[in-house]
């Protein structure tokens, strides 16, 4: 019996990781493999991948990866590609494959410099919107009013969430584009057609985390299509500057739907819920003003 | 332990630096279990699609779950269109 399945069949995740019961990130890292494909090679700063991966000699991904400390990421990854270029491999993709903490946070700076110089890699933000791996500190990426272990008894949150893509964006790189694991043939997609494009590439992977957001791990999935039905992760693509949206969704869902669903929000009254809503009816409009 | 124990049979031949995590069986993590109704089940391969431990074998065009490593995170019994997949819970032996 032949089986069509919508994403490509072959498996560069192996069972046996060490992720948490519904992981995000590790849904992530499944679609990503499957659209890159074989040849690649991993670039791993702290974060919970760190873990994921496994104790050498093992190792849960079916492609060599390289640990490197939290700060250099994207310098290590220079490095290495130039090292493979030097030895005559141009086809080797290199990828980044970082958390919101080294991205948002400690790895930016040798980020912007990477991009600055259009480094020819993929970069990967995998943002669970704060320090999962460390026990839920508040990051650069955690959203306005959510509970982290360090904004709690503030009313979550005093700052708005980064916006990284911005700063990328102002770095005019050929390449970014927003994902989330709810949607596995965008994912696979988008990772395709970046590693056929040349010089610095950015992809966002929204990765919802059962124990730092609170809710139960078959939820997963769920909140990931949730938070782009009701526009609060909006999936987008900006290449050479031109913007475009991968899914328009006119009739938005509510922004509670969304947030209800999450123990980290669960301390918001309904007037902080019409409050967040506006955030995003604004950002929306930027969006549809772009597009 | 012989938790680690390499099993030649069921590890993936994915040895890129050395040995597999496959080694690592995480099914004893497990609290609760799914169970497929394979007469209900439409074999569209959803649970397969969105399996984070990428545990569940559809070479046989029937979706099998590999308890060995299947943790019991229950996204395959929401995901399901057929809502054929029933999470029960696991009792001591």
């Amino acid at each position: 019996m032949t089986i069509k399945t919508s994403i490509p069949e072959s498996e560069l995740l192996s069972a046996g990781h060490l992720a948490c019961q519904g992981c995000g990130a590790t849904l992530a890292m499944r679609y990503a493999l499957k659209g890159l494909g074989k040849e690649t090679v991993l670039v791993t700063p702290a974060c919970c991948w760190t873990i994921l991966a496994g104790p050498a000699p093992r190792l849960s991904v079916g492609v060599p990866l390289l640990h490197c400390p939290f700060a250099t990421a994207a310098a290590t990854a220079s490095g290495l590609k130039a090292g493979l270029v030097a030895k005559g491999d141009e086809k080797t993709q290199v990828v980044v494959w970082a958390g919101d903490g080294g991205t948002f946070d400690i790895g930016l700076q040798a980020l912007s410099g990477a991009a600055d110089r259009n480094e020819d890699i993929l970069y990967v933000c995998y943002d669970n919107e704060a320090y999962m791996n460390t026990g839920i500190q508040r990051s650069g990426g955690t959203p306005q009013k959510a509970w982290t272990m360090t904004t709690q008894g503030k009313g979550g949150s005093e700052r708005p969430k980064k916006d990284l893509d911005s700063i990328l964006e102002a770095h005019h790189i050929p390449y970014i584009a927003t994902v989330t694991p709810g949607y596995p043939e965008d994912m696979v997609r988008k990772f395709k057609k970046a590693r056929g494009i040349k010089g610095f590439r950015f992809i966002r992977v929204l990765s919802p985390c059962p124990p730092g957001w609170k809710h139960d791990s078959s939820d997963t999935v769920d909140l990931s299509k949730l938070a782009v039905q009701t526009g609060s992760f909006a999936l987008y693509e900006i290449e050479d500057g031109a913007f475009r949206l991968s899914m328009k969704t006119p009739k938005r869902k509510a922004v509670g739907e969304y947030l209800k669903r999450q123990g980290r929000f669960r301390h918001l009254t309904e007037k902080d819920i019409v409050e967040m809503q506006e955030v995003v009816d604004a950002a929306w409009k930027r969006y549809e003003s772009r597009s | 332990m012989p938790r680690l124990a390499f099993d030649p049979e069921k590890t993936a031949p994915i040895l890129i630096s050395g040995r597999s995590m496959a080694e690592n069986k995480t099914g004893i993590w497990r609290s609760i279990r799914p169970q497929i109704d394979k007469e209900k089940c439409t074999h569209c391969m959803v649970c397969w699609k969105y399996c984070p431990e990428a545990c569940v074998d559809i070479a046989s065009g029937i979706p099998e779950i590999n308890m060995g490593y299947c943790k019991g995170c229950a996204i395959c019994a929401d995901v399901c269109p057929a809502d054929c997949v029933e999470m029960v819970e696991e009792v001591a032996r």
